[in-house]
């Protein structure tokens, strides 16, 4: 509006403009240039162009292992977790008694999900002589050591993600809620069945929380860091067999002070993660359904 | 009546209500497979280490309190230290982000200004940007200003409002509190500084109660941003301390370990407990990830 306004709404605006431009914007560029360089943190960065980028893609057999454990988790922690947050949800949202309660238990691991004690948890859990083990015990199996098995190692840590179901879960119980009765009434005198309501109502009305929980969670998991550090003692094992991207990032900048070749993961990181959310809202056309279009 | 319609009338009430018990005896099951973990984790941190592995039941038959005493003691340091590390990093971060936030909010909510639509857009563009991709140059400025090794890699960002999500929180908040009261106070003689102060920040309460509950969690439970920044034992937050622990320790004393996790989740318990409806209603209204 007047000039006197824009002086007031800058020094408003100060702490988040000098924030944005010196903590997210200043350093994304700064990250593009480092990844073209080699770069150790305590000599200049020696510009190498795209070196970090093809040894990514042609010689490092360690970054194809991080790609394929982190793809893997992605793919099977989302839709699992997602599956488990609205079958819940749809059984919470029957006016059931103590719906607070139940609500609240079921948020519970989703709080404390990204601490290290839940990780510390969930190593003895399944660990060889652990809890989870004792019980397959009772019924005569002799389960295999979880955690230091290169062949369930990832196993444990899409059972961690997806025993954290409770956010999506409370997302999908208020859309729930904003689904009017009478569409499910009206169906009911037509004669549908509950499978019926369910495919044809309650999820295409819903399609938008699904999305909305869909691309959070991938966002999330792609990122996911500290169970994976903790349950494998900070090295991704056994046997890289739980190398999340990040922690293989973690390593490459602080472990070895390869700062240019982690700024170029980060880099591709950030492709991977716009890709996905990129290709989510283009599909979205196709199958997310907002009210006002019926 | 008859007594046809009787039975029928009975019979039906009956089968709703066992439908109705079918569903809460699944609930409670499952909720009780969710809590578990946590029940075998308190029952474990009073259980001598050689019974941890082998006594399937929840109620200790033997108590061993001794657990508590050696793991706060067990890492190099105790862990008043590192709680007391972590009470002040969560405790800072909590001011900066209700302040810086909610200031930014006001302007966006209420104020006119030059590219006001611009940086609207740029800011919850950096929503979306992960971490990772500006971890290594941020890790570099603040090397370069002689901050590694303090606190403030981990605190200045807040008060910078770098988590923009709550500041969206609040811009939304912020619509639905009527305009004709700022109008009022303008006609009374009030500048936006005392209009976002007496005005807008006290009627911001329960998105400010969210955003601080929210910034406590999440900062107490960082551990990548504590790994990276913070390199001296007496500077260490609580998850670094159970990592410390752990690894100094290694699997011959579970108990002590156990002990310090599950001491460790008590201030979220406290949080939880107390502001669980705002807690969820948070997630509910607006996707916060939890």
């Amino acid at each position: 509006m007047d000039a006197n306004n824009n002086v007031a709404a800058f020094v408003f605006l100060s702490p988040w403009l000098l924030g944005m431009i010196c903590l997210t914007l200043g350093p994304i560029l700064a990250s593009f240039y480092l990844s073209l360089t080699s770069y150790d943190m305590f000599s200049a960065p020696k510009w190498i162009g795209f070196d970090n980028y093809i040894k990514m893609a042609f010689e490092d057999g360690r970054y194809y292992q991080s790609l394929k454990v982190t793809f893997s988790y992605v793919l099977l922690s989302v839709p699992l977790k997602l599956a488990f947050a609205l079958g819940i949800a749809m059984l919470l949202n029957r006016g059931l008694r103590g719906l607070g309660f139940y609500r609240s238990v079921f948020y519970l691991p989703s709080l404390l999900g990204g601490s290290v004690a839940v990780a510390i948890m969930w190593r003895q859990v399944f660990s060889y002589d652990g809890i989870i083990n004792q019980i397959l015990m009772k019924f005569g199996i002799d389960g295999p050591s979880w955690i230091t098995s290169t062949d369930y190692a990832l196993y444990t840590l899409v059972a961690l993600a997806v025993w954290q179901f409770g956010s999506p879960m409370v997302i999908f119980l208020a859309g729930l809620k904003q689904i009017p009765q009478d569409i499910y009434d009206a169906a009911e005198v037509d004669g549908a069945g509950p499978v019926r309501k369910f495919m044809s109502i309650t999820i295409p009305m819903l399609t938008p929380i699904i999305f909305f929980n869909f691309v959070m969670q991938i966002i999330g998991a792609f990122q996911a860091f500290t169970p994976a550090y903790i349950i494998s003692g900070g090295k991704g094992g056994p046997a890289d067999a739980t190398l999340f991207y990040t922690l293989y990032l973690y390593e490459q900048a602080f472990t070895n002070f390869q700062m240019g070749y982690a700024s170029a993961m980060a880099w591709v990181l950030v492709g991977i993660i716009g890709t996905a959310t990129a290709a989510s809202f283009l599909s979205a056309r196709y199958w997310v359904h907002y009210g006002d279009e019926r | 009546m008859t007594d046809a319609t009787a039975i029928s009338g009975a019979s039906r009430h009956s089968l709703i209500n066992w439908r109705g018990l079918a569903i809460h005896a699944g609930l409670i099951a499952a909720a009780l497979v969710m809590i578990y973990p946590l029940l075998w984790l308190a029952s474990s941190s009073v259980k001598p280490s050689n019974l941890i592995f082998s006594d399937l039941s929840l109620w200790p038959t033997r108590f061993r309190l001794q657990n508590y005493v050696d793991g706060w003691r067990g890492a190099a340091l105790p862990f008043s230290t590192f709680f007391l590390n972590s009470f002040i990093i969560a405790g800072l971060a909590v001011v900066g982000n209700v302040f810086a936030c909610s200031m930014v909010a006001y302007a966006f909510a209420r104020l006119n200004f030059a590219f006001k639509k611009t940086l609207f857009a740029l800011m919850m563009l950096t929503i979306m940007i992960p971490l990772h991709a500006t971890l290594i140059p941020q890790y570099a400025l603040f090397y370069s200003l002689g901050w590694v090794n303090t606190f403030l890699p981990l605190v200045a960002p807040k008060f910078l409002a770098v988590d923009a999500f709550f500041i969206f929180l609040m811009v939304q908040f912020i619509r639905g509190i009527p305009r004709e009261l700022d109008e009022a106070a303008t006609v009374d003689g009030a500048g936006p500084i005392r209009i976002y102060w007496s005005i807008i920040l006290p009627l911001l309460t329960p998105a400010l109660v969210t955003t601080a509950v929210f910034s406590f969690i999440w900062t107490y439970e960082d551990f990548l941003s504590p790994l990276v920044y913070l390199t001296s034992m007496d500077k260490y937050t609580v998850p670094q301390g159970l990592n410390l622990l752990m690894s100094s320790k290694g699997a011959s004393s579970w108990g002590p370990l156990l002990a310090m996790s599950l001491l460790s989740l008590v201030p979220l318990f406290v949080v939880f407990f107390i502001f669980q409806r705002r807690l969820i209603e948070g997630i509910a209204a607006t996707g916060l990830k939890g």
